[in-house]
Protein backbone atom coordinates (compact mmCIF):
# COMPACT_ATOMS: atom_id res chain seq x y z
CA UNK A 1 0.00 0.00 0.00
CA UNK A 2 1.12 3.59 -0.52
CA UNK A 3 0.14 6.43 1.56
CA UNK A 4 -0.66 9.87 -0.09
CA UNK A 5 2.99 11.12 0.77
CA UNK A 6 4.18 8.38 -1.20
CA UNK A 7 2.55 10.16 -4.08
CA UNK A 8 4.68 11.46 -6.89
CA UNK A 9 5.20 12.01 -10.75
CA UNK A 10 5.73 9.05 -12.45
CA UNK A 11 3.93 6.62 -9.34
CA UNK A 12 1.96 3.97 -10.98
CA UNK A 13 -1.44 3.09 -8.38
CA UNK A 14 -4.35 1.12 -8.49
CA UNK A 15 -7.83 2.57 -8.01
CA UNK A 16 -11.00 0.95 -8.72
CA UNK A 17 -8.91 -2.04 -10.21
CA UNK A 18 -7.55 0.29 -13.16
CA UNK A 19 -3.58 1.17 -13.46
CA UNK A 20 -2.73 4.28 -13.65
CA UNK A 21 0.04 6.35 -13.82
CA UNK A 22 0.61 9.92 -11.84
CA UNK A 23 1.26 12.68 -14.31
CA UNK A 24 1.05 15.89 -12.84
CA UNK A 25 1.45 16.28 -8.72
CA UNK A 26 0.93 19.21 -6.90
CA UNK A 27 1.63 19.18 -2.72
CA UNK A 28 -0.29 22.14 -1.12
CA UNK A 29 -1.47 23.04 2.69
CA UNK A 30 -3.67 26.01 3.41
CA UNK A 31 -2.27 27.44 6.90
CA UNK A 32 -3.27 25.24 10.15
CA UNK A 33 -5.31 23.39 7.29
CA UNK A 34 -5.05 19.80 6.08
CA UNK A 35 -2.11 18.54 3.66
CA UNK A 36 -3.55 17.79 0.44
CA UNK A 37 -2.44 16.13 -2.54
CA UNK A 38 -3.32 17.22 -6.05
CA UNK A 39 -2.89 14.26 -8.81
CA UNK A 40 -3.65 14.47 -12.64
CA UNK A 41 -3.35 10.74 -13.55
CA UNK A 42 -3.91 8.76 -16.77
CA UNK A 43 -5.30 5.24 -16.80
CA UNK A 44 -3.11 3.05 -18.30
CA UNK A 45 -5.50 1.04 -20.17
CA UNK A 46 -8.02 3.56 -21.63
CA UNK A 47 -5.56 6.30 -21.54
CA UNK A 48 -8.08 8.48 -19.42
CA UNK A 49 -7.18 11.19 -17.45
CA UNK A 50 -8.93 12.50 -14.51
CA UNK A 51 -7.30 14.78 -11.56
CA UNK A 52 -7.78 13.76 -7.96
CA UNK A 53 -7.15 15.48 -4.61
CA UNK A 54 -6.28 13.38 -1.77
CA UNK A 55 -5.39 14.01 1.71
CA UNK A 56 -3.05 12.50 4.19
CA UNK A 57 -5.30 9.50 5.26
CA UNK A 58 -5.69 8.26 1.82
CA UNK A 59 -4.26 4.72 0.64
CA UNK A 60 -3.59 3.41 -2.41
CA UNK A 61 -3.36 0.50 -3.48
CA UNK A 62 -0.14 -0.53 -6.31
CA UNK A 63 -0.36 -1.48 -9.86
CA UNK A 64 0.50 -5.08 -10.05
CA UNK A 65 2.49 -4.00 -13.25
CA UNK A 66 5.60 -5.95 -14.78
CA UNK A 67 7.11 -5.23 -18.08
CA UNK A 68 8.73 -7.77 -20.12
CA UNK A 69 11.11 -8.25 -22.64
CA UNK A 70 9.86 -9.84 -25.54
CA UNK A 71 10.08 -10.10 -29.08
CA UNK A 72 7.41 -9.67 -32.17
CA UNK A 73 7.00 -13.14 -34.13
CA UNK A 74 4.04 -12.96 -36.70
CA UNK A 75 0.61 -11.62 -36.83
CA UNK A 76 -1.76 -13.83 -38.29
CA UNK A 77 -5.15 -11.28 -39.19
CA UNK A 78 -5.92 -9.23 -35.56
CA UNK A 79 -3.38 -11.61 -33.40
CA UNK A 80 -0.19 -9.80 -33.16
CA UNK A 81 2.07 -13.01 -32.07
CA UNK A 82 4.62 -12.09 -29.38
CA UNK A 83 7.77 -14.56 -27.16
CA UNK A 84 9.17 -13.77 -24.39
CA UNK A 85 12.93 -13.40 -24.68
CA UNK A 86 13.50 -14.88 -21.52
CA UNK A 87 11.20 -18.37 -21.07
CA UNK A 88 10.07 -18.08 -24.80
CA UNK A 89 6.83 -17.85 -23.42
CA UNK A 90 4.58 -17.06 -26.10
CA UNK A 91 1.20 -14.63 -26.27
CA UNK A 92 -0.90 -12.74 -28.56
CA UNK A 93 -2.00 -9.17 -28.53
CA UNK A 94 -5.39 -8.10 -30.89
CA UNK A 95 -4.39 -5.42 -33.03
CA UNK A 96 -7.25 -3.34 -31.13
CA UNK A 97 -4.71 -3.16 -28.28
CA UNK A 98 -1.72 -2.43 -30.39
CA UNK A 99 -2.94 0.45 -31.61
CA UNK A 100 -0.56 2.39 -33.81
CA UNK A 101 2.23 0.89 -33.22
CA UNK A 102 1.06 -1.93 -35.57
CA UNK A 103 2.57 0.60 -38.21
CA UNK A 104 5.69 -0.62 -36.75
CA UNK A 105 6.08 -4.03 -36.01
CA UNK A 106 8.75 -5.95 -38.19
CA UNK A 107 9.43 -9.69 -37.48
CA UNK A 108 11.78 -10.29 -34.82
CA UNK A 109 11.84 -6.74 -33.71
CA UNK A 110 12.23 -6.54 -29.71
CA UNK A 111 10.03 -4.59 -27.89
CA UNK A 112 8.90 -3.74 -24.23
CA UNK A 113 5.21 -5.48 -23.04
CA UNK A 114 3.77 -4.08 -20.21
CA UNK A 115 1.46 -6.65 -18.17
CA UNK A 116 -1.05 -5.15 -15.40
CA UNK A 117 -2.51 -8.44 -13.54
CA UNK A 118 -0.97 -10.66 -15.61
CA UNK A 119 -2.14 -8.81 -19.12
CA UNK A 120 -0.83 -7.46 -21.40
CA UNK A 121 -1.90 -3.79 -21.53
CA UNK A 122 0.64 -1.89 -23.59
CA UNK A 123 3.91 -2.71 -26.10
CA UNK A 124 6.47 0.10 -26.03
CA UNK A 125 8.54 0.22 -28.96
CA UNK A 126 12.10 1.45 -29.75
CA UNK A 127 11.80 5.05 -30.45
CA UNK A 128 13.25 4.71 -33.43
CA UNK A 129 12.49 1.98 -36.29
CA UNK A 130 14.37 1.25 -39.67
CA UNK A 131 11.84 0.37 -41.95
CA UNK A 132 12.15 -0.57 -45.78
CA UNK A 133 10.27 1.43 -48.42
CA UNK A 134 8.19 -0.85 -50.57
CA UNK A 135 6.57 1.57 -52.67
CA UNK A 136 7.47 5.41 -54.19
CA UNK A 137 6.59 6.96 -56.97
CA UNK A 138 10.22 8.29 -58.78
CA UNK A 139 11.22 11.30 -57.99
CA UNK A 140 10.57 13.82 -61.28
CA UNK A 141 13.17 15.28 -61.31
CA UNK A 142 12.56 19.50 -62.32
CA UNK A 143 9.60 18.73 -60.80
CA UNK A 144 9.04 22.59 -59.83
CA UNK A 145 5.55 22.14 -58.40
CA UNK A 146 6.42 23.21 -55.02
CA UNK A 147 6.04 19.96 -53.08
CA UNK A 148 8.73 19.06 -50.94
CA UNK A 149 7.63 15.79 -49.82
CA UNK A 150 5.73 12.76 -51.20
CA UNK A 151 3.84 9.39 -49.71
CA UNK A 152 5.71 6.05 -49.84
CA UNK A 153 4.71 2.53 -48.54
CA UNK A 154 6.69 0.87 -45.93
CA UNK A 155 7.25 -3.23 -45.41
CA UNK A 156 4.22 -2.63 -42.78
CA UNK A 157 1.77 -1.08 -44.92
CA UNK A 158 2.13 1.95 -43.42
CA UNK A 159 2.15 5.13 -45.42
CA UNK A 160 4.16 8.43 -44.90
CA UNK A 161 5.35 11.44 -46.12
CA UNK A 162 9.10 11.61 -47.01
CA UNK A 163 11.54 14.12 -49.07
CA UNK A 164 11.00 13.08 -53.48
CA UNK A 165 14.30 11.61 -53.09
CA UNK A 166 13.42 8.76 -51.19
CA UNK A 167 13.51 5.40 -53.22
CA UNK A 168 11.81 2.20 -53.42
CA UNK A 169 13.94 -0.34 -51.69
CA UNK A 170 15.52 2.00 -49.42
CA UNK A 171 15.61 1.95 -45.92
CA UNK A 172 14.28 5.07 -43.89
CA UNK A 173 13.92 5.78 -40.33
CA UNK A 174 11.13 6.68 -38.58
CA UNK A 175 10.00 8.12 -35.15
CA UNK A 176 8.03 6.03 -33.78
CA UNK A 177 6.10 8.70 -31.11
CA UNK A 178 5.13 10.67 -33.72
CA UNK A 179 5.16 8.36 -37.24
CA UNK A 180 7.15 10.79 -39.31
CA UNK A 181 10.15 10.28 -41.48
CA UNK A 182 13.46 10.67 -39.39
CA UNK A 183 16.33 10.15 -42.03
CA UNK A 184 17.20 8.06 -44.75
CA UNK A 185 19.75 4.93 -43.53
CA UNK A 186 22.70 4.20 -45.42
CA UNK A 187 23.80 0.41 -45.44
CA UNK B 1 22.02 26.56 -5.58
CA UNK B 2 21.74 29.97 -5.22
CA UNK B 3 24.07 32.10 -7.53
CA UNK B 4 26.26 34.70 -6.09
CA UNK B 5 23.72 37.49 -7.46
CA UNK B 6 20.91 35.36 -5.68
CA UNK B 7 22.81 35.19 -2.42
CA UNK B 8 23.32 38.89 -2.94
CA UNK B 9 19.54 39.73 -3.45
CA UNK B 10 18.41 37.08 -0.48
CA UNK B 11 21.24 39.01 2.25
CA UNK B 12 19.55 42.30 1.06
CA UNK B 13 16.14 40.90 1.78
CA UNK B 14 17.06 39.55 5.61
CA UNK B 15 18.98 42.82 6.21
CA UNK B 16 16.09 45.25 5.08
CA UNK B 17 13.56 43.21 7.27
CA UNK B 18 16.02 43.21 10.24
CA UNK B 19 16.45 47.27 9.23
CA UNK B 20 12.67 47.68 9.29
CA UNK B 21 11.89 45.69 13.00
CA UNK B 22 14.53 47.57 14.38
CA UNK B 23 14.13 51.21 13.58
CA UNK B 24 10.63 50.58 14.88
CA UNK B 25 11.71 49.47 17.95
CA UNK B 26 11.48 45.85 17.83
CA UNK B 27 14.07 43.39 19.41
CA UNK B 28 15.36 40.48 17.54
CA UNK B 29 15.13 37.55 19.68
CA UNK B 30 16.24 33.70 19.29
CA UNK B 31 14.77 31.06 20.98
CA UNK B 32 15.66 27.49 20.77
CA UNK B 33 15.52 25.47 17.46
CA UNK B 34 15.02 22.04 19.46
CA UNK B 35 12.83 21.79 22.10
CA UNK B 36 11.12 19.05 24.15
CA UNK B 37 7.15 20.31 24.02
CA UNK B 38 6.01 21.89 20.89
CA UNK B 39 2.44 23.30 19.70
CA UNK B 40 0.26 20.63 19.98
CA UNK B 41 -1.73 20.88 16.24
CA UNK B 42 -2.95 17.79 13.84
CA UNK B 43 -2.30 19.22 10.56
CA UNK B 44 1.55 20.01 11.30
CA UNK B 45 3.92 16.69 11.74
CA UNK B 46 7.19 17.60 13.58
CA UNK B 47 10.50 16.55 13.49
CA UNK B 48 11.92 14.07 16.08
CA UNK B 49 15.25 15.27 17.03
CA UNK B 50 17.00 12.76 20.00
CA UNK B 51 13.63 12.70 22.02
CA UNK B 52 12.69 16.42 21.74
CA UNK B 53 11.68 18.26 18.40
CA UNK B 54 12.59 20.95 15.92
CA UNK B 55 10.70 23.86 16.21
CA UNK B 56 7.57 24.34 13.70
CA UNK B 57 7.30 27.50 14.62
CA UNK B 58 9.13 30.08 17.30
CA UNK B 59 5.30 30.52 18.74
CA UNK B 60 5.33 29.57 22.21
CA UNK B 61 8.75 30.86 22.99
CA UNK B 62 8.22 34.22 21.57
CA UNK B 63 4.81 34.54 23.69
CA UNK B 64 6.63 33.66 26.77
CA UNK B 65 9.10 36.81 25.60
CA UNK B 66 6.50 38.78 25.18
CA UNK B 67 4.63 37.74 28.50
CA UNK B 68 7.77 38.82 30.16
CA UNK B 69 7.03 41.98 29.55
CA UNK B 70 8.96 43.04 25.81
CA UNK B 71 6.32 44.84 23.97
CA UNK B 72 7.50 44.27 20.52
CA UNK B 73 10.20 41.44 19.26
CA UNK B 74 11.01 39.85 15.87
CA UNK B 75 12.58 36.52 14.90
CA UNK B 76 14.16 35.19 11.61
CA UNK B 77 14.60 31.59 12.11
CA UNK B 78 14.45 27.90 10.47
CA UNK B 79 11.33 26.15 11.06
CA UNK B 80 10.58 22.57 10.04
CA UNK B 81 7.62 20.82 9.40
CA UNK B 82 7.67 17.11 8.44
CA UNK B 83 6.41 16.03 4.78
CA UNK B 84 5.94 19.01 3.83
CA UNK B 85 7.40 19.37 0.06
CA UNK B 86 5.82 20.87 -2.99
CA UNK B 87 6.51 23.44 -5.05
CA UNK B 88 5.81 25.88 -2.28
CA UNK B 89 6.92 23.51 0.60
CA UNK B 90 10.21 23.36 2.08
CA UNK B 91 10.52 20.74 5.20
CA UNK B 92 13.05 23.42 6.59
CA UNK B 93 12.29 26.91 5.55
CA UNK B 94 12.99 30.31 7.01
CA UNK B 95 10.31 32.00 9.21
CA UNK B 96 9.48 35.34 9.74
CA UNK B 97 7.49 35.77 13.49
CA UNK B 98 7.12 39.24 14.91
CA UNK B 99 4.68 39.43 18.05
CA UNK B 100 3.06 43.22 19.59
CA UNK B 101 1.65 43.54 22.72
CA UNK B 102 -1.39 46.11 23.13
CA UNK B 103 -2.34 45.19 19.61
CA UNK B 104 -4.81 43.13 17.61
CA UNK B 105 -5.14 41.58 13.95
CA UNK B 106 -5.54 44.85 11.98
CA UNK B 107 -2.23 46.37 13.70
CA UNK B 108 -0.64 43.09 12.21
CA UNK B 109 -2.26 44.00 8.63
CA UNK B 110 -0.65 47.55 8.48
CA UNK B 111 2.95 46.08 9.59
CA UNK B 112 2.87 43.75 6.63
CA UNK B 113 1.63 46.47 3.78
CA UNK B 114 4.46 49.12 5.50
CA UNK B 115 6.97 45.90 5.86
CA UNK B 116 6.42 44.45 1.81
CA UNK B 117 7.15 48.11 0.19
CA UNK B 118 10.17 48.66 2.33
CA UNK B 119 11.72 44.91 1.67
CA UNK B 120 10.82 45.24 -1.90
CA UNK B 121 12.46 48.56 -1.73
CA UNK B 122 15.87 47.20 -0.21
CA UNK B 123 16.11 44.14 -3.01
CA UNK B 124 15.43 46.87 -5.96
CA UNK B 125 18.69 48.71 -4.71
CA UNK B 126 20.44 46.05 -4.24
CA UNK B 127 20.64 44.78 -7.68
CA UNK B 128 17.05 43.61 -9.08
CA UNK B 129 16.81 44.10 -11.86
CA UNK B 130 18.85 41.45 -13.66
CA UNK B 131 17.01 38.95 -11.35
CA UNK B 132 15.40 35.77 -12.74
CA UNK B 133 12.14 36.73 -12.96
CA UNK B 134 12.88 39.13 -15.65
CA UNK B 135 13.57 42.55 -16.25
CA UNK B 136 12.46 43.93 -13.08
CA UNK B 137 13.45 41.43 -10.65
CA UNK B 138 9.99 40.13 -10.31
CA UNK B 139 9.67 42.80 -7.45
CA UNK B 140 7.86 44.96 -10.04
CA UNK B 141 5.06 42.85 -11.01
CA UNK B 142 3.61 43.86 -7.63
CA UNK B 143 1.55 46.89 -6.92
CA UNK B 144 2.71 46.89 -3.08
CA UNK B 145 0.98 50.71 -2.46
CA UNK B 146 -1.15 50.60 0.72
CA UNK B 147 -3.90 49.37 1.03
CA UNK B 148 -4.19 46.57 -0.03
CA UNK B 149 -7.76 44.95 -0.28
CA UNK B 150 -9.13 43.38 2.27
CA UNK B 151 -11.28 40.13 2.05
CA UNK B 152 -13.04 38.11 4.69
CA UNK B 153 -13.10 34.05 4.51
CA UNK B 154 -16.91 34.32 4.09
CA UNK B 155 -17.07 36.80 1.26
CA UNK B 156 -14.23 35.34 -0.24
CA UNK B 157 -16.21 31.95 -0.82
CA UNK B 158 -19.29 33.50 -1.74
CA UNK B 159 -17.31 34.88 -4.26
CA UNK B 160 -15.21 32.33 -5.53
CA UNK B 161 -16.12 29.09 -3.92
CA UNK B 162 -18.95 26.76 -5.68
CA UNK B 163 -19.84 25.83 -2.20
CA UNK B 164 -20.55 28.71 0.52
CA UNK B 165 -18.62 28.54 3.52
CA UNK B 166 -21.18 27.18 5.43
CA UNK B 167 -21.40 24.62 3.09
CA UNK B 168 -18.18 23.55 3.10
CA UNK B 169 -17.42 23.46 6.52
CA UNK B 170 -19.98 20.94 7.11
CA UNK B 171 -18.70 18.98 4.01
CA UNK B 172 -15.43 18.82 4.99
CA UNK B 173 -14.21 19.91 2.20
CA UNK B 174 -12.95 23.73 3.10
CA UNK B 175 -9.37 22.99 2.42
CA UNK B 176 -10.27 21.37 -0.99
CA UNK B 177 -12.62 24.70 -1.96
CA UNK B 178 -9.86 27.29 -0.83
CA UNK B 179 -6.96 25.34 -2.65
CA UNK B 180 -8.61 25.00 -5.62
CA UNK B 181 -11.05 27.61 -6.28
CA UNK B 182 -10.75 30.53 -3.78
CA UNK B 183 -6.56 30.61 -3.27
CA UNK B 184 -5.85 30.78 -7.31
CA UNK B 185 -7.71 34.24 -7.20
CA UNK B 186 -6.28 36.17 -4.29
CA UNK B 187 -3.58 38.40 -4.48
CA UNK B 188 -2.62 39.54 -8.01
CA UNK B 189 -1.29 42.82 -8.47
CA UNK B 190 -1.85 44.00 -5.06
CA UNK B 191 -0.95 41.42 -1.96
CA UNK B 192 -4.26 41.01 -0.56
CA UNK B 193 -5.51 39.99 2.84
CA UNK B 194 -7.96 37.32 3.64
CA UNK B 195 -9.54 37.70 7.26
CA UNK B 196 -11.96 36.40 10.08
CA UNK B 197 -11.65 32.24 10.04
CA UNK B 198 -14.32 30.10 11.14
CA UNK B 199 -13.66 29.64 15.53
CA UNK B 200 -12.97 25.83 14.38
CA UNK B 201 -9.54 27.08 12.64
CA UNK B 202 -8.39 29.26 14.97
CA UNK B 203 -5.72 27.30 16.70
CA UNK B 204 -3.99 29.97 18.77
CA UNK B 205 -6.29 32.80 17.58
CA UNK B 206 -8.88 34.73 19.69
CA UNK B 207 -12.26 35.05 18.89
CA UNK B 208 -14.04 38.33 17.55
CA UNK B 209 -15.42 40.07 20.27
CA UNK B 210 -19.32 39.43 19.82
CA UNK B 211 -18.92 37.27 17.53
CA UNK B 212 -17.81 33.83 19.10
CA UNK B 213 -18.26 31.96 15.46
CA UNK B 214 -14.94 33.58 13.97
CA UNK B 215 -11.38 33.89 14.96
CA UNK B 216 -9.72 37.04 14.18
CA UNK B 217 -7.12 35.31 12.18
CA UNK B 218 -5.66 36.49 8.52
CA UNK B 219 -3.66 34.67 5.95
CA UNK B 220 -1.52 37.34 3.44
CA UNK B 221 -1.54 36.46 0.00
CA UNK B 222 0.58 37.55 -3.08
CA UNK B 223 0.02 36.19 -6.71
CA UNK B 224 -2.41 33.17 -5.52
CA UNK B 225 0.75 32.49 -2.62
CA UNK B 226 -0.13 32.27 1.16
CA UNK B 227 2.92 34.34 2.58
CA UNK B 228 1.82 35.03 5.70
CA UNK B 229 -0.89 33.96 9.22
CA UNK B 230 -1.20 36.48 11.50
CA UNK B 231 -4.24 37.00 14.48
CA UNK B 232 -5.11 38.50 17.47
CA UNK B 233 -3.79 36.23 20.33
CA UNK B 234 -5.73 33.59 22.34
CA UNK B 235 -4.89 35.17 25.68
CA UNK B 236 -7.13 32.82 27.86
CA UNK B 237 -5.28 30.05 29.02
CA UNK B 238 -8.15 28.09 30.07
CA UNK B 239 -9.62 28.23 26.26
CA UNK B 240 -6.17 27.31 25.17
CA UNK B 241 -5.45 24.41 27.14
CA UNK B 242 -8.98 22.84 25.91
CA UNK B 243 -8.12 23.52 22.11
CA UNK B 244 -4.56 22.01 22.92
CA UNK B 245 -6.09 19.11 24.72
CA UNK B 246 -8.06 18.69 21.60
CA UNK B 247 -5.53 18.48 18.85
CA UNK B 248 -3.39 16.50 21.08
CA UNK B 249 -6.21 13.72 21.22
CA UNK B 250 -6.35 14.15 17.31
CA UNK B 251 -2.65 13.91 17.28
CA UNK B 252 -2.88 10.48 18.96
CA UNK B 253 -5.85 9.14 16.99
CA UNK B 254 -3.85 8.96 14.17
CA UNK B 255 -0.71 7.60 15.18
CA UNK B 256 1.73 10.71 15.94
CA UNK B 257 3.59 11.47 18.57
CA UNK B 258 3.63 14.83 20.43
CA UNK B 259 5.52 16.48 23.75
CA UNK B 260 2.97 16.73 25.84
CA UNK B 261 0.89 19.94 26.91
CA UNK B 262 2.86 23.03 26.67
CA UNK B 263 2.47 23.46 30.59
CA UNK B 264 4.92 26.89 31.04
CA UNK B 265 3.56 28.50 28.57
CA UNK B 266 0.15 27.68 29.12
CA UNK B 267 1.23 29.15 32.87
CA UNK B 268 3.51 31.94 30.88
CA UNK B 269 -0.04 32.50 28.86
CA UNK B 270 -1.86 33.76 32.08
CA UNK B 271 0.14 36.84 32.31
CA UNK B 272 -0.04 38.15 28.61
CA UNK B 273 -1.85 41.24 27.95
CA UNK B 274 -3.77 41.53 24.55
CA UNK B 275 -1.25 40.87 21.66
CA UNK B 276 -1.25 40.21 18.29
CA UNK B 277 1.67 37.92 16.43
CA UNK B 278 2.10 36.79 12.57
CA UNK B 279 4.14 34.01 10.89
CA UNK B 280 5.79 34.86 7.47
CA UNK B 281 7.42 33.14 5.07
CA UNK B 282 10.73 34.39 4.15
CA UNK B 283 12.04 32.01 1.61
CA UNK B 284 8.46 32.11 -0.69
CA UNK B 285 8.62 36.03 -0.10
CA UNK B 286 11.90 36.07 -1.24
CA UNK B 287 10.97 33.30 -4.39
CA UNK B 288 7.97 35.72 -5.31
CA UNK B 289 9.73 39.33 -5.32
CA UNK B 290 13.24 37.72 -6.88
CA UNK B 291 10.91 35.83 -9.81
CA UNK B 292 11.91 32.33 -8.43
CA UNK B 293 9.25 30.07 -10.16
CA UNK B 294 9.36 27.68 -7.21
CA UNK B 295 10.68 28.00 -3.23
CA UNK B 296 13.18 25.20 -3.91
CA UNK B 297 15.05 27.63 -6.21
CA UNK B 298 14.92 30.66 -4.01
CA UNK B 299 16.92 29.06 -1.00
CA UNK B 300 20.91 28.84 -1.01
CA UNK B 301 20.30 24.99 -0.95
CA UNK B 302 17.43 23.38 -2.48
CA UNK B 303 16.17 19.49 -1.64
CA UNK B 304 17.89 19.03 -4.92
CA UNK B 305 20.96 20.55 -4.83
CA UNK B 306 22.37 17.40 -2.78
Amino acid sequence: MYTASDLRKGLKVQIDGNPYIIIDFEFSKPGKGQALYRCKMRNMISGNQLVQTYRSVDKFEKADLEERKMQYLYNQEDEYHFMDTDNYEQLFITRDHLGDNVNFLIDNMEVEVLFFNGKAIDVSLPIFVNLVVTQADPWAKGDTSGTDTKPVTVETGYVLQVPPFVEEGDRIQIDTRTGAYVTRVKE
Amino acid sequence: MLDRQGLHLRAALFASIRDFFSSRGFLEVDTPLRQPVIIPESNIVPLAAEGQYLQTSPELCMKRILAAGCDKIFQLCPCFRKGERGRYHLEEFTMLEWYRLHADYRHLMDDCEFLLAEVAFGMAKDGAGTGPGGEDGGGGRFDLARPWPRLSVDDAFRRYSPLSLERSMADDCFEEMLVEHVEPKLGFVKPLFLYDYPVEMASLARKKPGDPNWAERFELYLHGVELANGYSELTDAGEQRQRFARELTRIEAMGGSHGGMPERFLADLERLPAAAGIALGVDRLFMLLAGYGEIGRAVPFGPDDF
